[in-house]
Protein backbone atom coordinates (compact mmCIF):
# COMPACT_ATOMS: atom_id res chain seq x y z
CA UNK A 1 0.00 0.00 0.00
CA UNK A 2 2.87 2.32 0.86
CA UNK A 3 4.62 1.66 -2.44
CA UNK A 4 1.38 2.46 -4.28
CA UNK A 5 1.05 5.74 -2.39
CA UNK A 6 4.69 6.54 -3.21
CA UNK A 7 4.03 5.78 -6.88
CA UNK A 8 0.96 8.04 -6.99
CA UNK A 9 2.89 10.78 -5.16
CA UNK A 10 5.80 10.42 -7.56
CA UNK A 11 3.50 10.68 -10.56
CA UNK A 12 1.76 13.74 -9.09
CA UNK A 13 5.14 15.44 -8.53
CA UNK A 14 6.33 14.54 -12.02
CA UNK A 15 3.04 15.86 -13.43
CA UNK A 16 3.41 19.16 -11.59
CA UNK A 17 7.08 19.53 -12.55
CA UNK A 18 6.34 18.77 -16.22
CA UNK A 19 3.45 21.23 -16.25
CA UNK A 20 5.54 23.99 -14.69
CA UNK A 21 8.46 23.28 -17.01
CA UNK A 22 6.14 22.98 -20.02
CA UNK A 23 4.44 26.24 -19.07
CA UNK A 24 7.82 27.98 -18.80
CA UNK A 25 8.90 26.57 -22.17
CA UNK A 26 5.64 27.66 -23.81
CA UNK A 27 5.82 31.13 -22.25
CA UNK A 28 9.44 31.48 -23.42
CA UNK A 29 8.48 30.48 -26.95
CA UNK A 30 5.61 32.98 -26.98
CA UNK A 31 7.90 35.69 -25.63
CA UNK A 32 10.62 35.00 -28.20
CA UNK A 33 8.38 34.39 -31.23
CA UNK A 34 8.53 37.06 -33.95
CA UNK A 35 5.82 39.69 -33.61
CA UNK A 36 5.41 39.28 -29.82
CA UNK A 37 5.81 42.99 -29.06
CA UNK A 38 3.67 44.22 -31.95
CA UNK A 39 0.38 45.88 -31.04
CA UNK A 40 -2.20 47.01 -33.60
CA UNK A 41 -3.42 49.67 -31.16
CA UNK A 42 -0.21 51.60 -31.78
CA UNK A 43 -1.27 52.13 -35.40
CA UNK A 44 -4.25 54.23 -34.31
CA UNK A 45 -3.57 57.75 -35.72
CA UNK A 46 -5.67 59.32 -32.93
CA UNK A 47 -3.16 58.36 -30.24
CA UNK A 48 -0.64 60.98 -29.17
CA UNK A 49 2.96 60.34 -28.06
CA UNK A 50 1.99 60.07 -24.37
CA UNK A 51 -0.71 57.49 -25.05
CA UNK A 52 1.71 55.46 -27.17
CA UNK A 53 4.28 55.60 -24.39
CA UNK A 54 1.63 54.48 -21.87
CA UNK A 55 0.77 51.48 -24.08
CA UNK A 56 4.46 50.54 -24.36
CA UNK A 57 4.95 50.90 -20.61
CA UNK A 58 1.98 48.62 -19.98
CA UNK A 59 3.63 45.91 -22.09
CA UNK A 60 7.10 46.54 -20.71
CA UNK A 61 6.68 44.14 -17.77
CA UNK A 62 6.15 41.29 -20.25
CA UNK A 63 9.64 41.76 -21.74
CA UNK A 64 11.30 39.66 -19.05
CA UNK A 65 10.51 35.98 -19.71
CA UNK A 66 10.30 35.01 -16.04
CA UNK A 67 8.09 37.96 -15.10
CA UNK A 68 5.92 37.20 -18.11
CA UNK A 69 5.69 33.54 -17.03
CA UNK A 70 4.89 34.37 -13.41
CA UNK A 71 2.19 36.86 -14.40
CA UNK A 72 0.77 34.27 -16.82
CA UNK A 73 0.70 31.56 -14.13
CA UNK A 74 -0.84 33.96 -11.60
CA UNK A 75 -3.60 34.86 -14.05
CA UNK A 76 -4.07 31.19 -14.98
CA UNK A 77 -4.43 30.26 -11.30
CA UNK A 78 -7.20 32.83 -11.06
CA UNK A 79 -8.95 31.29 -14.07
CA UNK A 80 -7.87 33.93 -16.60
CA UNK A 81 -6.22 32.11 -19.49
CA UNK A 82 -5.93 35.20 -21.66
CA UNK A 83 -7.68 36.13 -24.90
CA UNK A 84 -7.31 34.52 -28.29
CA UNK A 85 -5.69 36.98 -30.70
CA UNK A 86 -7.32 35.48 -33.78
CA UNK A 87 -10.82 34.79 -32.46
CA UNK A 88 -11.01 37.70 -29.99
CA UNK A 89 -12.64 35.50 -27.32
CA UNK A 90 -11.42 34.41 -23.88
CA UNK A 91 -9.29 31.26 -24.21
CA UNK A 92 -11.12 29.71 -21.23
CA UNK A 93 -14.49 29.99 -22.98
CA UNK A 94 -13.09 28.59 -26.23
CA UNK A 95 -11.60 25.60 -24.44
CA UNK A 96 -14.73 24.99 -22.33
CA UNK A 97 -16.95 25.01 -25.43
CA UNK A 98 -14.77 22.62 -27.38
CA UNK A 99 -13.54 20.11 -24.84
CA UNK A 100 -16.79 18.03 -24.63
CA UNK A 101 -16.87 17.32 -28.38
CA UNK A 102 -13.21 16.29 -28.50
CA UNK A 103 -13.62 14.11 -25.42
CA UNK A 104 -16.62 12.36 -26.98
CA UNK A 105 -14.73 11.72 -30.23
CA UNK A 106 -11.63 10.52 -28.40
CA UNK A 107 -13.62 8.12 -26.22
CA UNK A 108 -15.57 6.63 -29.13
CA UNK A 109 -12.47 6.52 -31.36
CA UNK A 110 -10.31 4.89 -28.70
CA UNK A 111 -13.06 2.41 -27.83
CA UNK A 112 -13.43 1.38 -31.48
CA UNK A 113 -9.64 1.17 -31.95
CA UNK A 114 -9.22 -1.09 -28.94
CA UNK A 115 -12.17 -3.34 -29.83
CA UNK A 116 -10.77 -3.77 -33.35
CA UNK A 117 -7.18 -4.27 -32.13
CA UNK A 118 -8.02 -6.82 -29.46
CA UNK A 119 -10.40 -8.68 -31.76
CA UNK A 120 -7.74 -9.03 -34.46
CA UNK A 121 -4.88 -9.72 -32.04
CA UNK A 122 -6.83 -12.32 -30.05
CA UNK A 123 -8.18 -14.06 -33.13
CA UNK A 124 -4.61 -14.26 -34.52
CA UNK A 125 -3.32 -15.71 -31.26
CA UNK A 126 -6.21 -18.20 -30.95
CA UNK A 127 -6.45 -19.37 -34.54
CA UNK A 128 -2.68 -19.52 -35.21
CA UNK A 129 -3.37 -19.76 -38.96
CA UNK A 130 -0.46 -18.29 -40.85
CA UNK A 131 -2.59 -16.91 -43.73
CA UNK A 132 -5.02 -15.20 -41.33
CA UNK A 133 -2.14 -13.71 -39.36
CA UNK A 134 -0.57 -12.41 -42.58
CA UNK A 135 -3.85 -10.77 -43.60
CA UNK A 136 -4.38 -9.07 -40.22
CA UNK A 137 -0.75 -7.89 -40.17
CA UNK A 138 -1.11 -6.58 -43.73
CA UNK A 139 -4.34 -4.72 -42.85
CA UNK A 140 -2.84 -3.02 -39.80
CA UNK A 141 0.42 -2.41 -41.70
CA UNK A 142 -1.43 -0.68 -44.55
CA UNK A 143 -3.26 1.66 -42.19
CA UNK A 144 0.07 2.39 -40.51
CA UNK A 145 1.40 3.66 -43.86
CA UNK A 146 -1.47 6.07 -44.57
CA UNK A 147 -1.05 9.62 -43.21
CA UNK A 148 -3.57 10.49 -40.49
CA UNK A 149 -4.73 13.51 -42.49
CA UNK A 150 -5.53 11.31 -45.52
CA UNK A 151 -7.65 9.01 -43.35
CA UNK A 152 -9.47 12.11 -42.11
CA UNK A 153 -10.06 13.25 -45.71
CA UNK A 154 -11.30 9.79 -46.69
CA UNK A 155 -13.73 9.79 -43.77
CA UNK A 156 -15.18 13.03 -45.17
CA UNK A 157 -15.36 11.53 -48.68
CA UNK A 158 -17.12 8.38 -47.44
CA UNK A 159 -19.27 10.39 -45.06
CA UNK A 160 -18.33 8.37 -41.98
CA UNK A 161 -17.85 9.65 -38.44
CA UNK A 162 -14.61 11.35 -37.43
CA UNK A 163 -14.44 8.94 -34.49
CA UNK A 164 -13.95 6.09 -36.97
CA UNK A 165 -11.05 8.01 -38.53
CA UNK A 166 -9.47 8.38 -35.07
CA UNK A 167 -9.99 4.64 -34.51
CA UNK A 168 -8.33 3.78 -37.83
CA UNK A 169 -5.36 6.02 -37.02
CA UNK A 170 -4.81 4.52 -33.56
CA UNK A 171 -5.74 0.89 -34.30
CA UNK A 172 -2.65 -0.16 -36.36
CA UNK A 173 -0.31 0.86 -33.53
CA UNK A 174 -2.30 -0.86 -30.77
CA UNK A 175 -3.09 -3.90 -32.92
CA UNK A 176 0.56 -4.61 -33.79
CA UNK A 177 1.76 -4.34 -30.22
CA UNK A 178 -1.17 -6.32 -28.75
CA UNK A 179 -0.75 -9.03 -31.38
CA UNK A 180 2.98 -9.44 -30.67
CA UNK A 181 2.34 -9.42 -26.92
CA UNK A 182 -0.46 -11.99 -27.08
CA UNK A 183 1.45 -14.21 -29.50
CA UNK A 184 4.45 -14.20 -27.18
CA UNK A 185 2.30 -14.92 -24.13
CA UNK A 186 0.38 -17.73 -25.85
CA UNK A 187 3.67 -19.43 -26.74
CA UNK A 188 4.77 -19.57 -23.06
CA UNK A 189 5.26 -23.10 -21.70
CA UNK A 190 2.58 -22.86 -19.01
CA UNK A 191 -0.07 -21.80 -21.56
CA UNK A 192 0.93 -24.62 -23.92
CA UNK A 193 0.71 -27.03 -20.98
CA UNK A 194 -2.73 -25.66 -20.02
CA UNK A 195 -3.93 -26.13 -23.59
CA UNK A 196 -2.54 -29.66 -23.68
CA UNK A 197 -4.49 -30.44 -20.50
CA UNK A 198 -7.67 -29.40 -22.29
CA UNK A 199 -8.41 -26.12 -20.48
CA UNK A 200 -11.01 -23.97 -22.26
CA UNK A 201 -9.82 -20.95 -24.26
CA UNK A 202 -11.86 -18.59 -22.07
CA UNK A 203 -10.32 -19.91 -18.89
CA UNK A 204 -6.80 -19.73 -20.35
CA UNK A 205 -7.42 -16.16 -21.51
CA UNK A 206 -8.81 -14.79 -18.25
CA UNK A 207 -6.75 -16.86 -15.79
CA UNK A 208 -3.37 -17.14 -17.48
CA UNK A 209 -3.04 -14.60 -20.28
CA UNK A 210 -4.81 -11.43 -19.07
CA UNK A 211 -2.87 -11.18 -15.75
CA UNK A 212 0.42 -11.43 -17.67
CA UNK A 213 -0.36 -8.94 -20.43
CA UNK A 214 -2.53 -6.49 -18.43
CA UNK A 215 0.26 -4.14 -17.20
CA UNK A 216 1.74 -3.81 -20.69
CA UNK A 217 -1.65 -3.38 -22.36
CA UNK A 218 -2.54 -0.73 -19.77
CA UNK A 219 0.69 1.13 -20.55
CA UNK A 220 -0.21 0.93 -24.24
CA UNK A 221 -3.68 2.25 -23.41
CA UNK A 222 -2.04 5.30 -21.83
CA UNK A 223 0.10 5.86 -24.91
CA UNK A 224 -2.90 5.38 -27.20
CA UNK A 225 -4.58 8.40 -25.56
CA UNK A 226 -1.63 10.51 -26.70
CA UNK A 227 -1.94 9.04 -30.22
CA UNK A 228 -5.66 9.79 -30.29
CA UNK A 229 -5.13 13.40 -29.17
CA UNK A 230 -2.59 13.81 -31.97
CA UNK A 231 -5.01 12.24 -34.45
CA UNK A 232 -7.78 14.60 -33.34
CA UNK A 233 -5.98 17.56 -34.98
CA UNK A 234 -6.21 16.44 -38.64
CA UNK A 235 -9.55 14.72 -38.09
CA UNK A 236 -11.27 17.74 -36.52
CA UNK A 237 -9.53 20.22 -38.84
CA UNK A 238 -10.41 18.39 -42.06
CA UNK A 239 -13.83 17.06 -41.01
CA UNK A 240 -14.94 20.50 -39.80
CA UNK A 241 -15.54 19.36 -36.22
CA UNK A 242 -15.36 22.26 -33.74
CA UNK A 243 -13.17 20.60 -31.10
CA UNK A 244 -9.79 21.22 -29.49
CA UNK A 245 -7.92 19.74 -32.48
CA UNK A 246 -9.55 22.21 -34.86
CA UNK A 247 -8.87 25.04 -32.41
CA UNK A 248 -5.17 24.06 -32.25
CA UNK A 249 -4.99 24.01 -36.05
CA UNK A 250 -6.69 27.41 -36.35
CA UNK A 251 -4.39 28.83 -33.67
CA UNK A 252 -1.35 27.44 -35.51
CA UNK A 253 -2.43 28.89 -38.87
CA UNK A 254 -3.22 32.28 -37.32
CA UNK A 255 -0.09 32.15 -35.09
CA UNK A 256 -2.39 32.75 -32.13
CA UNK A 257 0.33 31.96 -29.58
CA UNK A 258 -1.52 32.73 -26.31
CA UNK A 259 -4.25 30.27 -27.30
CA UNK A 260 -1.69 27.74 -28.49
CA UNK A 261 0.10 27.84 -25.11
CA UNK A 262 -3.15 27.06 -23.29
CA UNK A 263 -3.96 24.20 -25.65
CA UNK A 264 -0.40 22.85 -25.24
CA UNK A 265 -0.73 22.83 -21.46
CA UNK A 266 -4.17 21.19 -21.65
CA UNK A 267 -2.94 18.48 -24.03
CA UNK A 268 0.16 17.86 -21.88
CA UNK A 269 -2.06 17.51 -18.82
CA UNK A 270 -4.40 15.04 -20.54
CA UNK A 271 -1.61 12.84 -21.90
CA UNK A 272 0.35 12.87 -18.64
CA UNK A 273 -2.77 12.03 -16.64
CA UNK A 274 -3.58 9.17 -19.00
CA UNK A 275 -0.05 7.76 -18.83
CA UNK A 276 0.19 8.15 -15.04
CA UNK A 277 -3.22 6.52 -14.49
CA UNK A 278 -2.23 3.62 -16.74
CA UNK A 279 1.01 3.19 -14.83
CA UNK A 280 -0.69 3.27 -11.41
CA UNK A 281 -3.43 0.82 -12.47
CA UNK A 282 -0.77 -1.45 -14.01
CA UNK A 283 1.15 -1.34 -10.73
CA UNK A 284 -2.02 -2.27 -8.81
CA UNK A 285 -2.67 -5.20 -11.16
CA UNK A 286 0.89 -6.44 -10.72
CA UNK A 287 0.62 -6.18 -6.93
CA UNK A 288 -2.65 -8.10 -6.94
CA UNK A 289 -1.06 -10.80 -9.08
CA UNK A 290 1.95 -11.04 -6.78
CA UNK B 1 17.23 -13.62 -50.00
CA UNK B 2 13.95 -14.50 -51.71
CA UNK B 3 12.32 -12.41 -54.44
CA UNK B 4 9.65 -11.30 -51.96
CA UNK B 5 12.33 -10.01 -49.58
CA UNK B 6 14.13 -8.19 -52.41
CA UNK B 7 10.95 -6.42 -53.52
CA UNK B 8 11.14 -3.45 -51.06
CA UNK B 9 14.75 -2.74 -52.14
CA UNK B 10 13.75 -2.85 -55.81
CA UNK B 11 10.71 -0.61 -55.25
CA UNK B 12 12.70 1.96 -53.28
CA UNK B 13 15.55 1.94 -55.82
CA UNK B 14 13.12 2.43 -58.72
CA UNK B 15 11.19 5.25 -57.04
CA UNK B 16 14.38 7.00 -55.95
CA UNK B 17 15.95 6.62 -59.42
CA UNK B 18 12.81 7.98 -61.11
CA UNK B 19 12.66 10.96 -58.75
CA UNK B 20 16.36 11.72 -59.20
CA UNK B 21 15.89 11.62 -62.96
CA UNK B 22 12.91 14.00 -62.75
CA UNK B 23 14.77 16.64 -64.80
CA UNK B 24 14.83 14.22 -67.75
CA UNK B 25 11.67 12.17 -67.16
CA UNK B 26 9.26 14.99 -66.34
CA UNK B 27 7.59 16.52 -69.39
CA UNK B 28 7.58 19.96 -67.74
CA UNK B 29 8.89 21.86 -64.72
CA UNK B 30 6.89 21.48 -61.50
CA UNK B 31 5.69 25.11 -61.66
CA UNK B 32 4.97 25.38 -65.39
CA UNK B 33 1.32 26.16 -66.06
CA UNK B 34 -0.77 24.98 -69.03
CA UNK B 35 -3.48 27.60 -68.66
CA UNK B 36 -5.54 26.16 -71.51
CA UNK B 37 -5.74 22.78 -69.74
CA UNK B 38 -6.55 23.33 -66.07
CA UNK B 39 -7.81 20.35 -64.04
CA UNK B 40 -7.49 18.17 -67.15
CA UNK B 41 -7.90 14.37 -67.02
CA UNK B 42 -4.99 12.09 -68.01
CA UNK B 43 -4.00 12.37 -71.66
CA UNK B 44 -1.05 11.63 -73.93
CA UNK B 45 0.45 15.05 -73.08
CA UNK B 46 -0.26 14.86 -69.35
CA UNK B 47 -0.10 11.26 -68.09
CA UNK B 48 -1.71 12.06 -64.74
CA UNK B 49 -3.66 15.10 -65.92
CA UNK B 50 -3.14 18.61 -64.60
CA UNK B 51 -4.03 20.29 -61.31
CA UNK B 52 -6.41 23.23 -60.92
CA UNK B 53 -3.61 25.65 -61.83
CA UNK B 54 -2.85 23.72 -65.01
CA UNK B 55 0.43 22.18 -63.80
CA UNK B 56 1.41 18.72 -65.05
CA UNK B 57 0.65 16.31 -62.19
CA UNK B 58 3.12 13.63 -63.30
CA UNK B 59 5.99 16.16 -63.22
CA UNK B 60 4.90 17.40 -59.81
CA UNK B 61 4.74 13.84 -58.46
CA UNK B 62 8.31 13.18 -59.68
CA UNK B 63 9.71 16.39 -58.20
CA UNK B 64 7.66 16.03 -55.02
CA UNK B 65 8.92 12.48 -54.54
CA UNK B 66 12.49 13.76 -54.88
CA UNK B 67 11.97 16.38 -52.17
CA UNK B 68 10.27 13.99 -49.75
CA UNK B 69 12.61 11.06 -50.39
CA UNK B 70 15.82 13.06 -50.11
CA UNK B 71 14.95 15.33 -47.23
CA UNK B 72 13.24 12.76 -44.97
CA UNK B 73 16.52 10.77 -44.68
CA UNK B 74 18.39 14.06 -44.14
CA UNK B 75 16.03 14.93 -41.28
CA UNK B 76 16.36 11.37 -39.94
CA UNK B 77 20.16 11.74 -39.99
CA UNK B 78 19.94 15.02 -38.08
CA UNK B 79 17.58 13.58 -35.46
CA UNK B 80 19.73 10.45 -35.06
CA UNK B 81 22.86 12.57 -34.56
CA UNK B 82 21.07 14.71 -31.99
CA UNK B 83 19.81 11.57 -30.24
CA UNK B 84 23.34 10.15 -30.19
CA UNK B 85 24.72 13.37 -28.78
CA UNK B 86 22.02 13.96 -26.16
CA UNK B 87 20.89 10.43 -25.31
CA UNK B 88 24.24 8.71 -25.85
CA UNK B 89 26.25 11.26 -23.91
CA UNK B 90 23.67 11.43 -21.09
CA UNK B 91 23.61 7.63 -20.79
CA UNK B 92 27.40 7.50 -20.83
CA UNK B 93 27.76 10.19 -18.16
CA UNK B 94 24.88 8.73 -16.11
CA UNK B 95 23.61 10.14 -12.78
CA UNK B 96 22.28 13.67 -12.80
CA UNK B 97 23.02 14.20 -16.53
CA UNK B 98 21.00 11.15 -17.54
CA UNK B 99 18.10 12.18 -15.28
CA UNK B 100 18.10 15.73 -16.68
CA UNK B 101 18.26 14.56 -20.30
CA UNK B 102 15.46 12.07 -19.71
CA UNK B 103 13.31 14.72 -17.99
CA UNK B 104 13.60 16.93 -21.10
CA UNK B 105 12.89 13.89 -23.29
CA UNK B 106 9.80 13.05 -21.22
CA UNK B 107 8.60 16.63 -21.58
CA UNK B 108 8.82 16.36 -25.37
CA UNK B 109 7.29 12.88 -25.38
CA UNK B 110 4.34 13.98 -23.25
CA UNK B 111 3.05 15.94 -26.22
CA UNK B 112 1.54 14.08 -29.17
CA UNK B 113 4.01 14.18 -32.10
CA UNK B 114 1.69 15.89 -34.59
CA UNK B 115 0.61 18.44 -32.01
CA UNK B 116 4.23 19.24 -31.16
CA UNK B 117 5.04 19.67 -34.86
CA UNK B 118 2.10 21.97 -35.49
CA UNK B 119 2.86 24.08 -32.43
CA UNK B 120 6.54 24.41 -33.32
CA UNK B 121 5.72 25.13 -36.98
CA UNK B 122 3.30 27.86 -35.89
CA UNK B 123 6.12 29.61 -34.04
CA UNK B 124 8.05 30.00 -37.31
CA UNK B 125 6.96 32.46 -39.97
CA UNK B 126 4.46 30.88 -42.39
CA UNK B 127 4.77 33.34 -45.30
CA UNK B 128 8.30 32.36 -46.35
CA UNK B 129 9.75 31.42 -49.74
CA UNK B 130 9.11 27.83 -50.92
CA UNK B 131 12.76 26.86 -50.48
CA UNK B 132 12.84 28.20 -46.92
CA UNK B 133 9.57 26.38 -46.15
CA UNK B 134 11.15 23.09 -47.32
CA UNK B 135 14.17 23.69 -45.08
CA UNK B 136 12.01 24.78 -42.11
CA UNK B 137 9.72 21.74 -42.42
CA UNK B 138 12.45 19.13 -42.57
CA UNK B 139 14.75 20.86 -40.05
CA UNK B 140 11.81 20.95 -37.66
CA UNK B 141 11.31 17.21 -38.13
CA UNK B 142 15.00 16.63 -37.49
CA UNK B 143 15.18 18.87 -34.43
CA UNK B 144 12.01 17.51 -32.81
CA UNK B 145 12.27 13.84 -33.76
CA UNK B 146 15.28 12.90 -31.62
CA UNK B 147 13.42 12.18 -28.37
CA UNK B 148 12.36 8.54 -28.81
CA UNK B 149 15.76 7.62 -30.21
CA UNK B 150 17.49 9.49 -27.35
CA UNK B 151 15.64 7.36 -24.80
CA UNK B 152 16.80 4.12 -26.45
CA UNK B 153 20.36 5.42 -26.86
CA UNK B 154 20.52 6.63 -23.27
CA UNK B 155 19.59 3.14 -22.06
CA UNK B 156 22.12 1.48 -24.42
CA UNK B 157 24.93 3.89 -23.48
CA UNK B 158 24.08 3.39 -19.79
CA UNK B 159 24.65 -0.35 -20.23
CA UNK B 160 27.95 0.27 -22.03
CA UNK B 161 29.15 2.64 -19.27
CA UNK B 162 29.51 -0.29 -16.90
CA UNK B 163 30.84 -2.72 -19.53
CA UNK B 164 34.22 -4.32 -18.79
CA UNK B 165 36.03 -2.94 -21.82
CA UNK B 166 34.93 0.64 -20.98
CA UNK B 167 36.06 0.22 -17.38
CA UNK B 168 39.37 -1.15 -18.60
CA UNK B 169 39.84 1.79 -20.99
CA UNK B 170 38.98 4.22 -18.22
CA UNK B 171 41.42 2.51 -15.87
CA UNK B 172 44.10 2.76 -18.59
CA UNK B 173 43.69 6.54 -18.42
CA UNK B 174 41.77 7.26 -21.64
CA UNK B 175 40.14 10.71 -21.40
CA UNK B 176 36.32 10.68 -21.03
CA UNK B 177 35.37 12.28 -24.35
CA UNK B 178 37.84 10.20 -26.35
CA UNK B 179 36.56 7.07 -24.62
CA UNK B 180 33.02 8.05 -25.63
CA UNK B 181 33.88 8.58 -29.32
CA UNK B 182 36.33 5.68 -29.69
CA UNK B 183 34.65 2.97 -27.62
CA UNK B 184 31.05 3.87 -26.82
CA UNK B 185 29.77 5.41 -30.08
CA UNK B 186 30.97 2.52 -32.32
CA UNK B 187 29.08 0.11 -30.06
CA UNK B 188 25.94 2.23 -30.40
CA UNK B 189 26.06 1.96 -34.21
CA UNK B 190 23.45 -0.84 -34.56
CA UNK B 191 20.98 1.17 -32.43
CA UNK B 192 21.80 4.33 -34.40
CA UNK B 193 21.22 2.57 -37.75
CA UNK B 194 17.91 1.15 -36.51
CA UNK B 195 16.75 4.55 -35.24
CA UNK B 196 17.76 6.20 -38.53
CA UNK B 197 15.71 3.73 -40.61
CA UNK B 198 12.74 3.92 -38.22
CA UNK B 199 12.70 7.73 -38.46
CA UNK B 200 12.50 7.92 -42.28
CA UNK B 201 8.92 6.60 -42.75
CA UNK B 202 7.81 8.54 -39.65
CA UNK B 203 9.15 11.78 -41.13
CA UNK B 204 7.67 11.07 -44.58
CA UNK B 205 4.24 10.61 -42.99
CA UNK B 206 4.69 13.67 -40.75
CA UNK B 207 5.59 15.89 -43.72
CA UNK B 208 2.52 14.57 -45.54
CA UNK B 209 0.30 15.42 -42.55
CA UNK B 210 1.78 18.90 -42.21
CA UNK B 211 1.40 19.49 -45.96
CA UNK B 212 -2.27 18.50 -45.97
CA UNK B 213 -2.92 20.81 -43.01
CA UNK B 214 -1.27 23.70 -44.89
CA UNK B 215 1.73 23.91 -42.56
CA UNK B 216 4.28 22.11 -44.73
CA UNK B 217 6.15 22.92 -47.93
CA UNK B 218 4.88 26.12 -49.57
CA UNK B 219 3.57 26.39 -53.15
CA UNK B 220 4.68 26.05 -55.91
CA UNK B 221 7.28 23.60 -54.54
CA UNK B 222 5.75 20.10 -54.61
CA UNK B 223 6.09 17.48 -51.87
CA UNK B 224 3.94 14.49 -51.02
CA UNK B 225 2.13 16.61 -48.43
CA UNK B 226 1.24 19.41 -50.84
CA UNK B 227 0.30 16.88 -53.56
CA UNK B 228 -2.06 15.07 -51.17
CA UNK B 229 -3.73 18.37 -50.30
CA UNK B 230 -5.47 18.02 -53.68
CA UNK B 231 -7.61 15.21 -52.22
CA UNK B 232 -9.39 17.84 -50.13
CA UNK B 233 -11.32 19.02 -53.18
CA UNK B 234 -12.60 15.57 -54.19
CA UNK B 235 -16.32 14.89 -54.11
CA UNK B 236 -16.12 11.10 -54.47
CA UNK B 237 -13.36 8.49 -54.58
CA UNK B 238 -14.20 7.18 -58.05
CA UNK B 239 -14.54 10.61 -59.63
CA UNK B 240 -10.87 11.32 -60.40
CA UNK B 241 -8.89 8.23 -59.37
CA UNK B 242 -5.63 9.56 -60.86
CA UNK B 243 -5.48 12.08 -58.03
CA UNK B 244 -4.76 9.15 -55.72
CA UNK B 245 -1.44 8.36 -57.43
CA UNK B 246 0.67 10.37 -54.93
CA UNK B 247 -1.11 8.58 -52.06
CA UNK B 248 -0.51 5.15 -53.60
CA UNK B 249 3.15 6.03 -54.19
CA UNK B 250 3.53 7.23 -50.59
CA UNK B 251 1.89 4.08 -49.20
CA UNK B 252 4.11 1.86 -51.39
CA UNK B 253 7.29 3.68 -50.31
CA UNK B 254 6.41 3.72 -46.61
CA UNK B 255 5.37 0.03 -46.79
CA UNK B 256 8.75 -0.75 -48.39
CA UNK B 257 10.55 1.03 -45.56
CA UNK B 258 8.45 -0.85 -42.99
CA UNK B 259 9.22 -4.17 -44.72
CA UNK B 260 12.94 -3.38 -44.62
CA UNK B 261 12.64 -2.63 -40.90
CA UNK B 262 10.77 -5.88 -40.25
CA UNK B 263 13.44 -7.76 -42.20
CA UNK B 264 16.21 -6.10 -40.15
CA UNK B 265 14.35 -6.98 -36.94
CA UNK B 266 14.10 -10.61 -38.08
CA UNK B 267 17.82 -10.69 -38.90
CA UNK B 268 18.69 -9.10 -35.54
CA UNK B 269 16.48 -11.60 -33.69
Amino acid sequence: MRSLRCKIGGHALALLATLLLGGLLSATLVRLAPGFDADEEELDPHLNAQSLQALRDARHKDHNVFRFYISYMRRAAGGDLGTSLALGQPARKLLRDRVPLTLRFLLVGLGLAWILSLALALSSAWLRISAYDTVTTAVSGTFLCIPAAVLALLSVLWNVSGALAIALIVFPHTCRYSRNLLMRTYSRPHIIAARARGLGEGRILFWHVVPVVAPQLLALAGVSVSMAVGAAIPVEALCGLPGIGQLAWQAALARDLPLLVNITILVTLVTLLANSSADVIGHMVQRQRA
Amino acid sequence: MSLWQKLPYVVLALVLAASLAANWLAPAGYARQYREATDAPPSHAHWLGTDELGRDRFSRVLYGTRISLLLAPAAALLSTLLAALIGGLAGYLGGMWARMAMAVTDLFLSLPWLFLLITARALMPLNVSPLVSVMVTFLLLGFLGWTTAARVLCASAGTLRTADFVRQARAAGLPGLRLFWVHVVPNLKPVLYAQFWISIPVFILSEANLGILGLGVAEPMPSWGSLLKELEGLVSVGEEPWKFVPLILLVVVVTSFQSLLSRQEEVAA
